[in-house]
């Protein structure tokens, strides 16, 4: 008997079905990944294990038992006793699940059994936080949440999780809000956890890196139902996925051993939830694509140990693997014309601390100095608070700099008045990482793409129509985006508006400030693709700001590695992922799963 | 008769607030946003209802700001400036007793010394002029009379809702494009995304009865009694619906412009501009706020009096002074939005897309303009609202206090300003009291849950949630 078994659970809030059907089992020791992009489905079904839905949701249909009991049945009593106890769950957000104003040791020793004498609680809560790797555990319990830092706080809501002693562990994205480098050593723990303590583990993930990396099977969502389940683990179970949709969604991932080769994208969208399927949910962006398809909704193929699938091709494995073959990505060459030159630039701000009028200067970018020459690609790459926006935003004369020089185009800009300014801001623009606040949600597209040209007075009147119906084209936008406003766009159309923006100018130098980021991996590539396209025809110079290794190498002709404010290392992308020199280099590299 | 119109300083800028709300509509009509959320307050039962009950207190205002003078007998214009609903209200306004009287009664309320038929005095209650004037035995025909009233305006209140409801439909059937009976089946049963029409005709059918009821009796007697000089309290609390709405929207008019501007200014531009507005309304919110208006309305008033030529009429005296107030519950006002705005836009400058706006070279004042503005602008309208009905209230505390309108203007303020003394007399005058709290209630009540819906369908984080934006809640991406 397994440790949790799902079958065909069925989950409804309003007119939306956000799972579907889906069925699999856990046992104890096992990790399970539920593989998918954002709207699958995955955190729905463990919030439905966990009977945690959201107001208005509710399970119609299935069956959830753990440990042989059948949750669906038991009074929620018995099942707030479960929880903690029996299932453990840890969240996405290490920053919002602690409470600030409790210390850790305090909201450890909550979620311990209860009825433990004072200073038996002050043992296990010093136990658990060694066991998860925080030094000297005895003084860090009385620390509050403000005092630790990302990793900390997250290792901290796993000893909290493990206080309860649970045979389930669920752990909803438990890495997404980290850094690369923390990412590693979080996975890691988590599963040596789950190995000693014999514990199941449902992984909930979108990064396939990830799944690869930790699960011993996986599943793999799309629009509320699982498509496929498979092996995982390191003898390349994962290059066995058959559903068409999973094998897309591997070509999808840049990665340091595919470089130049274009990524595969995913046409079209995930279909609304709230309607009923016929046929197979993914037969509308399916390549392979053949009359049962739009039908019949495919029944469930064994392939082989442990493998299944959801396809009509089952019996067809090399119309699935034909036209796989990678299409060759044609980089521009570096041209000799200087775009972009940084000499020691400087950015430091003022912080009060707590005296009165006491201040503290804090260097956010502390002397770094590169190139760029036109149609080239350099990547900034580093962890979050390196400095690397900042000195974004310092090119771009947005943030004052308070030391050294950039050189745009030749001329040096750094200490112009606004003003004087304002003839160089086209040559230079942005692409910001989070696509849902760099659009302002009350103009209409067609305004958004306008402001720039009018602003800086680029093309006459009747010139800037044109130039943004090539614009919309270029990027893969249909006309009628230009009279609709943003929230009818998803995450990536509304990425592509973002990059037509910062286009109509038509700048010389771009820089992308984590352009795919907060993206799912199918639209990453589209993205990705794009910016290559756009920086051949356009001999666009590009500085990619970016954490993600795997990318620089799909994109960068060069590289520079950033820490602490200062460029650590730089050099020729080949170089530098294949010998790293500096250690800081070489445990970024390490961490790419 | 001919007439002569007036137009005071509160009338103009009411009917400019007409006009503006006016060209709001229609903004909102042709913005899909702005249209589907005041859809989604209208389709609310509760909006629907609190929207009918308002515009009926604001089709009264509306009627009490047509001003004008008649030509009297010689000739001249009369000094007296009459309203369109004190021609409405005639009847009502001309038919005075000569001091207190109880609701519906026929008697005065205090005893005098009456001459006898046959000679010699009595000590008793002396019939009305007018209330009940008609019955000849009171005593014995009083209740089949008060019923017989009601019942005929009931029935007339009836007539004119069916006669509403089958206007309601005709239009209805032109706007759905069906026949007219199934457009009154549509009415009854509606469809999904229609608006809560049902709700509209309930309190229609409610409020016409009443009405109804309440015209019927106001034919024979006085409804709410009379006050200390024999006024009707009925005529009173309709006249005082002007003032109440004036002070609620006017105010309004006087705080947006500072609240928003020092609001934006102080969050965008931070530094020494934040600082120097922060001091300001800090400063501002820090002296007791009835001793600060108390203290500009005396200012006020004392001007008034020594300027008394430039007053044509007690009317227009006691205007200025409403607008003075009005100015001044403003100017004391704005801090409140002032402090949510500044918030916001500290929030706002720092999205991706303000300095996109900023990498484009664009200037301040067009980035506030177009970027942040537009993004604020349900907080002001829920702020709007909301202030409504304290400023209702605002001006009925202020009265009472005596720093409020004009003593001769009718207000809720000054009717229960007036009517506190008799509270201790015995028997107890209740009704101008219960008049005043009750035509308040309605007003203030509907305004806050007007408000509530309001703030449901636009503030974004009240959960009612725009189609798009699957990803926004379930993952954030790293940040």
């Amino acid at each position: 008997m397994s440790l949790l078994n799902v079958e065909n659970l069925g989950v409804r809030i309003g007119h939306v079905a956000p799972v579907d059907g889906v069925s699999f089992a856990i046992e104890a020791g096992e990790t399970f990944a539920l593989l998918g992009e954002s709207g699958s489905g995955k955190s729905m079904t463990a919030l439905a294990i966990m009977r945690l839905l959201p107001p208005g949701g509710r399970i119609v249909a299935g069956a959830v038992s753990f440990d042989g009991k059948a949750l669906g049945e038991l009074p929620e009593s018995q099942m707030r006793g479960l929880r903690g106890r029996g299932i453990a769950m840890i969240f996405q957000e290490p920053q919002t699940s602690l409470n600030p104003v409790m210390s850790i040791g305090e909201q450890i020793a909550e979620a311990l059994p209860p009825g433990m004498p004072r200073d038996e609680q002050a043992r296990a809560v010093r136990g658990l936080l060694e066991e998860v790797g925080i030094p000297e555990p005895a003084a860090r319990m009385h620390s509050y949440p403000f005092e630790l830092s990302g990793g900390q706080k997250q290792r901290v809501m796993i000893a909290q999780a493990l206080a309860g002693q649970p045979r389930l562990l669920i752990a909803d994205e438990p890495t997404t809000a980290l850094d690369v480098t923390l990412q590693a050593q979080i996975l890691q723990l988590i599963k040596r956890l789950a190995r000693e303590r014999g514990m199941g583990l449902l992984l909930i993930t979108h990064d396939l890196g990830v799944a690869r990396h930790m699960a011993d099977r996986v599943g793999i969502m799309y629009a509320g139902q699982l498509v496929e389940s498979l092996p995982a683990g390191r003898t390349g179970g994962l290059e066995q996925a058959f559903h068409p949709y999973t094998r897309k969604l591997m070509q999808a991932v840049p990665s340091l051993q595919r470089a130049g080769e274009r990524l595969a994208a995913i046409p079209g969208r995930v279909p609304a939830l709230d309607q009923a399927f016929a046929g197979c949910r993914f037969t509308e962006r399916c390549p392979h694509a053949f009359a049962p398809c739009a039908g019949t909704a495919p029944e469930w193929t064994r392939l082989g140990e442990g493998h299944a699938v959801r396809c009509h091709l089952a019996a067809h494995p090399e119309i699935v693997r034909a036209g796989e073959a990678a299409q060759a990505l044609r980089m521009a060459g570096a041209g000799s014309e200087t775009v972009l030159a940084v000499r020691d630039l400087r950015v430091s701000f003022t912080q009060r601390t707590g005296q009165l009028f006491g201040k503290r200067r804090i260097h956010a970018v502390d002397g770094i100095s590169f190139e760029l020459n036109r149609g080239e690609t350099l990547a900034l790459v580093g962890e979050s608070g390196c400095g690397k926006t900042t000195a974004a935003k310092a090119i771009l004369g947005l943030t004052p700099a308070s030391g050294g020089e950039v050189e745009l185009d030749g001329k040096i800009v750094t200490g112009l008045s606004e003003r004087r300014f304002k003839p160089y801001r086209r040559l230079a623009q942005i692409v910001f990482q989070d696509p849902y606040s760099s659009l302002n949600p009350r103009m209409r597209v067609g305004d958004i793409l306008q402001e720039g040209m009018a602003a800086l007075g680029v093309g006459g009147e009747a010139g800037r129509g044109q130039t943004i119906a090539a614009l919309l084209e270029k990027v893969g936008l249909a006309p009628d985006a230009l009279n609709r406003y943003p929230h009818e766009f998803s995450g990536g159309q509304r990425q592509l508006i973002a990059i037509a923006r910062a286009l109509a100018v038509r700048p010389k130098l771009l820089i992308c400030d984590e352009p795919t980021s907060a993206l799912d991996v199918s639209v990453q590539a589209q993205i990705l693709n794009l910016l290559a396209d756009l920086q051949r025809e356009e001999g666009l110079a590009l500085l990619f700001i970016t954490h993600n290794l795997a990318a620089v190498g799909y994109l960068a002709q060069r590289v520079a590695v950033m820490k602490a404010g200062r460029i650590v290392e730089t050099g020729a992308v080949h170089d530098i992922l294949a010998r790293p020199q500096h250690p800081y280099t070489q445990s970024l590299l390490a961490s790419v799963l | 008769m001919s007439l002569q119109p007036v137009m005071l300083w509160t009338d103009a800028l009411v009917w400019l607030l007409v006009l503006a709300t006016a060209g709001f509509a229609w903004y909102i009509a042709r913005t899909p946003v702005l249209r589907e959320s005041w859809h989604n307050v209208l389709a609310r039962p509760m909006g629907m209802s609190s929207a009918a009950v308002l515009g009926v207190f604001i089709l009264v205002g509306l009627a009490d700001s047509l001003h004008y003078r008649e030509r009297l007998d010689n000739g001249q214009f009369g000094v007296e400036v009459k309203s369109a609903l004190d021609a409405a209200l005639s009847p009502l306004a001309a038919r005075s007793e000569r001091t207190y009287s109880a609701p519906l009664a026929t008697h005065s309320q205090s005893k005098e010394n009456l001459e006898q038929a046959g000679g010699g005095t009595v000590r008793a209650a002396p019939r009305l002029q007018f209330g009940g004037a008609h019955l000849q035995d009171p005593q014995r025909d009083w209740r089949g009379d008060v019923i017989a009233r009601a019942a005929a305006g009931a029935a007339l209140g009836l007539a004119v809702c069916i006669l509403f409801t089958a206007l309601l439909a005709l239009a209805l059937a032109r706007f759905w494009r069906c026949g007219f009976f199934a457009s009154l089946r549509r009415l009854r049963q509606p469809q999904e995304k229609d608006l809560a029409w049902r709700s509209l005709l309930v309190t229609a059918f409610l409020f016409l009865l009443m009405a109804g009821a309440m015209a019927g009796l106001a034919s024979g007697y006085h409804v709410l009694g009379t006050d200390k000089v024999g006024q009707d309290v009925l005529y009173q609390s309709l006249k005082s619906v002007r003032t109440g709405l004036v002070i609620g929207t006017l105010t309004t008019l006087v705080t947006l412009p500072v609240a928003i501007g020092l609001g934006l200014l102080a969050g965008y531009f931070r530094g020494w501009v934040d600082d120097v507005i922060q001091y300001l309304y800090t400063t501002l919110n820090s002296i007791p706020w009835v001793l600060l208006v108390a203290a500009a309305v005396l200012i006020v008033q004392v001007f008034i009096e020594q300027n008394e030529r430039s007053f044509s009429s007690v009317a227009e005296r006691a205007d200025a002074r409403l607008l003075a107030l009005c100015v001044i519950i403003g100017l004391t006002g704005w801090t409140g939005l002032a402090r949510l705005l500044r918030a916001e836009t500290l929030k706002l400058r720092e999205l991706d897309y303000v300095t996109a706006a900023r990498a484009f070279g664009v200037g301040g004042p067009r980035i506030l303009l177009r970027h942040i503005l537009p993004n604020v602008q349900h907080l002001i309208l829920i702020t709007v609202v909301m202030d409504f009905s304290g400023l209702v209230l605002a001006e009925a505390i202020l009265s009472y206090v005596g720093v409020g309108v004009d003593p001769v203007m009718n207000s809720w303020g000054n009717m229960i300003n007036a009517a506190r003394l008799e509270l201790a007399r015995e028997p107890v005058v209740w009704w101008p009291l219960l008049a005043a709290f009750g035509f308040m209630f309605a007003l203030v009540l509907a305004a806050n849950l007007f408000a509530d819906v309001v703030q449901d369908a636009f503030d974004p984080r009240s959960g009612v949630k725009h189609p798009a934006d699957p990803r926004a809640s379930s993952q954030g991406g790293k940040a």
